[in-house]
Order: structure tokens, then sequence, then C-alpha cells
């Protein structure tokens, strides 16, 4: 705050302060002034004001108020631009805040800082921390129990589009993840991907029309090999999801696989580093790993 | 002088007029200064106006009254930054026409929800929220992929938050329409969400009390401790809505 706003802020609770206190001593009640008297206004026949001296505990409590106030603008930020002699500021009660439970946060983290991500889905309390870390950051796309949602991968299964061993669960977590499958309408038009969609089901062994996925088996292998693999089992360093499998993030339907193709899919996981922290990611790893393990959906699979 | 309290109060218009004075006071000591403060008045150096898209998602987001359930203001509190991230800070707000801070939160603060999410979750939630997250009482908005943005509108608007002091340059003005073109108002606002908290200062600590999960005896305000719990993130902004 520059001078000249301190000086006008100073000279307004100067003002204020003087005011009120000249305020209260030019209207208090003088001696002379018997008590009873009253205002002289009458209301509904009968109904007056009295017009007695202000209570004593509420004269005593008003000047109160002007003695904390000196006190106050003394102690605290508040009188111009001075600081106040206790050094108080929002901003350092709020770091000092924080780096309390930062320190706490950092003594709970150093338990696990020995324990690799693979270790921490056996520690019971590693797990449990790695569930309210969970709860808070990844349920909203993920589900409250890790069973995803359409478009957002089930995390108690057995696919992995990522990779599901706990370093690269890990990087996942830490860095996020972009699937760039682009659109293939213009390559393919609008005879070739429903034959292409054809020949993907037939992989995954779902119904589908047998010439149509002939027809959409050498525009497979010019197109879709890059990513998908030949055999389409996918690849997990470029988040190419396998093709033969029963898991499919966005539907196995014929309509949706035309829909992939058209649009492309660009399923984007947030990188969580710069939001929770590195700590914080390697806990959360250990909780996802503990789920992998539980990998019984896998039989239920299909439209998911 | 023989003054007492029967000259303002017996003449309404002395009592009328000092009282305006009297109350004043507050806003002169406290507001006037702060509109000549260069934190207030000044954009952070790195800051540029968002883009035509991002603007037409503001104007859905006013129109469809998100700001009635999300504050965008994340108050200088532990609780608070430890939930959202960095405090809202002034500069961030300049050319904010009109601010969106908001003062309700039945669904949580959005003053750093920018990439917290992906843009197809926001699709899927601004479409029906319970497809992701089942506990939420927010309402769908499916029109929003319906309806295409008016490119000729926005040009104007830009021209008008220019008035107001947003440096929009005439390019970014006449490549309004263009930028915009066949984008729905679900594009829009998704990009406008994707845009919050996008000047915000980077954190200082090592470790972000973010997620920092409180051991079980302090309170639950950042974390869900109770496994049981809702562990939905906008549980706690239910609890903020109850009370």
């Amino acid at each position: 705050m520059s001078g000249a706003w301190s000086i006008y802020v100073i000279v307004l609770s100067l003002l204020v302060v003087g005011g009120s206190a000249w305020l209260l001593a030019m209207t208090a009640k003088k001696p002379e002034k018997k008590e009873g008297e009253t205002t002289g206004h009458v209301w509904d026949d009968d109904l007056a004001e009295y017009n007695n001296p202000l209570p004593r505990w509420w004269l005593w409590l008003f000047i109160g108020t002007i003695i904390f106030s000196a006190g106050y603008l003394v102690l605290y930020p508040g009188f111009g631009a001075n600081k106040g002699t206790l050094g108080w500021s929002s901003e350092g009660q709020l770091l000092a805040e924080q780096q309390k439970y930062e320190e706490i946060a950092r003594q709970t983290y150093a338990k696990f800082a020995a324990l690799s991500v693979a270790d921490l889905a056996k520690n019971a309390e590693a797990v449990n921390l790695g569930r309210n870390i969970f709860a808070n950051n990844c349920a909203a796309c993920h589900g409250t129990d890790g069973r995803g949602a359409v478009g957002f991968p089930n995390l108690t299964d057995a696919s992995w589009q990522w990779g599901g061993e706990a370093d690269q669960i890990y990087t996942t977590i830490l860095n996020g993840r972009m699937a760039a499958m682009p659109s293939w309408s213009a390559v393919l038009g609008a005879e070739g991907t429903p034959q292409v969609a054809a020949y993907v089901r037939s992989l995954a062994g779902l119904g589908h029309d047998a010439t149509a996925a002939a027809a959409g088996k050498p525009r497979y292998e010019q197109i879709c090999v890059a990513c998908h693999g030949i055999d389409g089992k996918g690849n997990p360093a470029l988040g190419a999801p396998n093709l033969t499998d029963a898991d499919w993030l966005y539907g196995s339907s014929e309509a949706t696989i035309v829909e992939s193709l058209t649009k492309g899919r660009n399923g984007q996981m947030p990188a969580h580093g710069p939001l929770i922290g590195a700590d914080a990611v390697k806990i959360v790893s250990g909780y996802v790993y503990s789920l992998r393990d539980q990998a019984q959906s896998t039989a239920s699979g299909g439209e998911k | 002088m023989s003054l007492n309290h029967e000259k303002f109060e017996k003449n309404i218009f002395r009592m009328g007029i000092w009282t305006a004075i009297v109350v004043s006071f507050g806003g002169l000591a406290q507001i006037v200064p702060l509109m000549f403060q260069a934190q207030v008045v000044q954009p952070l150096p790195e800051m540029k106006p968002i883009t035509a898209l991002e603007l037409a998602g503001r104007e859905v987001y006013v129109r469809e009254g998100c700001y009635n359930c999300h504050s965008q203001m994340v108050r200088a509190l532990r609780s608070e930054t430890a939930r959202y991230g960095h405090h809202s800070i002034a500069a961030e707000s300049v050319w904010d026409h009109p601010f969106l801070w908001g003062s309700k939160r039945t669904g949580p603060d959005l003053a750093r929800v920018g990439g917290r999410y992906s843009d197809d979750w926001h699709r899927v939630h601004l479409n029906n929220p319970r497809d992701v997250v089942p506990e939420s009482n927010m309402p769908g908005f499916p029109w929003l992929s319906e309806n295409l943005i008016d490119a000729d509108d926005l040009a104007a608007k830009m021209g008008a938050l220019r008035t107001l002091g947003t440096p929009y340059t005439d390019e970014d003005i006449a490549g309004a329409a263009a930028s915009t073109q066949g984008k729905t108002e679900m594009d829009a606002t998704i990009a406008y969400v994707q845009s919050l908290g996008r000047y915000a200062p980077k954190r200082q600590q090592a470790t972000p009390a973010a997620t920092v999960p409180t051991p079980p005896s302090s309170e639950p305000v950042t974390a869900p401790v109770d496994p049981a719990a809702p562990a939905d993130p906008a549980a706690p902004a239910a609890e903020e809505a109850r009370s």
C-alpha cells in the first residue's frame, strides 16, 4: 500500500474511533436530567418512551470496544500499512498450518518410503491410506470401487491399457496418459469402417458378418496393426488396447466400434504428480495394484 | 454546545444523512484503496485472456447458473488449499466480467478444476453426472451437446470486454467465428472449465497437502478417513451445503 493510501486509511480509522468516542461523550445524558422523563412521543394513546441514561454496562461495553480497537490496531495489521507488532498475516497463518500438516504427511509417508509399490499393495496400513487417496482423487472417474465406467477403465480386472505392472501403474498415475486413436473415417470411408468393425469383432470372437470381416481384414492389416498388432493383442506401451479379450472400454457393439473408428478415441488420464505429489501417487499406486489382484470381474467382462 | 441524541433522533433527514456518513466509513477504508492496488488491477505477467471458445463456455456457465452451486474462490484456509489447490488471488480475476467467485457451494469449488479431469469425463459428467458419480445431485445438461455456438454474438462480446479492459486483439475478435466454427456449447463449456486455474500459482511445497491423508484423529475436511464414508470428492461439499 502506498504512503498516501496508508495515511488515508489511518485518518479514516482515527475518525471512526475518535468520532465514536466523541459521539458517546456529547450525547451522554447530562447529569441535571432526571430519570423518568419521556421522549415526548406518545403512540397508541398511552405508549411513551423513556429518555433514561444509557445503562452503565452498555456504556462500559462501548468504551471497552474503543479500547479494544486501539489494542487491535497495535497488534494486528489494519492501521494503514502498519504490519502490527505480532507480525500476523493470513498468508503466514495458512503457511504455518500447511507446514504442520505437511510434516504429519511426511512422517506418514516416511514409514512407507522403503517399500516398493508391490510391497505397498500387501501392507494393510498403506492400502488403507491409499484407499482414502483414491476416494478423494480417483473415484470420480474410476468409481468408488475401482470398477470404472464407460470410457473409464475398470481397475479390478485383468486388462490394463497401459500395463498392469506396479511400476507401469505408478508411471500412469504420476505422469498421466493420453490415448491417441485418431479418426479413421477419411481413410476407411463409409464402406470400410463397418468392415473393419466386423473384423475387430471377429478378433474378439464376437458375432460378425463374415463377408464384411473378410473385407475388413486387409484394411486392418494396413492401418490398425501399427498399434493393435497383427493379432489384435494391443500394445501397452502405446496404450493400444487388446482387441481379443472381453474387456471393452467404450463397448463392443458394432455401432460403438464404428463410432470409435469414425471419431477416434482420446481417453485421457490426467497427471496426478502435480496434483497430489509423488509420495501420495506411490501409496495410491499400491492400492490400485492391490485392486488388480482381485481380478475377478474378467469372467463377467463384456460390455463395460 | 448542547448536543444530545435528540438532535439526531428527532430529525429524520439529519438522522439519515449521518447514518449514511457513518456507514460509508467501512467501505471508504476497505474498498476504495483496493481499487487502486496493483495486485487487484494488474493481471499476472503471463496471463492471456481466455480464448473465444472458452469465453463462449463462460457465457454458458453464466446462463445455466453454474455459479449458484459452484464457487470459483479458494479461500486462504488450509482445509481449502488442501482440497482444491493454491488459494485464489485477485490478479487472476482482473478480466472477469462479471466475476464468478460465488458464495454458495452445493457442489465443489471450481477455481482449480482445470486439468483435474479429462475432457471425456466432463462430457459424460455434464450430460448426466450420475454416470460417473452415482452420489451426485447435480442436474444433467444434455442440451449443451445439441446447441451450436453463436459466433457472431461472440465477437460482439469480445469487443465489449475489450472496452472493459480485456486485451483482446483485432485478430482475436476477427478469428472468433472461425475458431468456434461447428463447436457445440458442450465443447465450449468443457474448454472453459478446463481453463479454470490456468494461471494459479504453482505450489511452493514439495509435497502438496492436496491429498495428505489426514491421520485418523484429524478432522475429515479433506480426507474422508472412514473407508465406508461416501468417497466421492463431492461429499465434503454436500456437507457444506447441509450446514
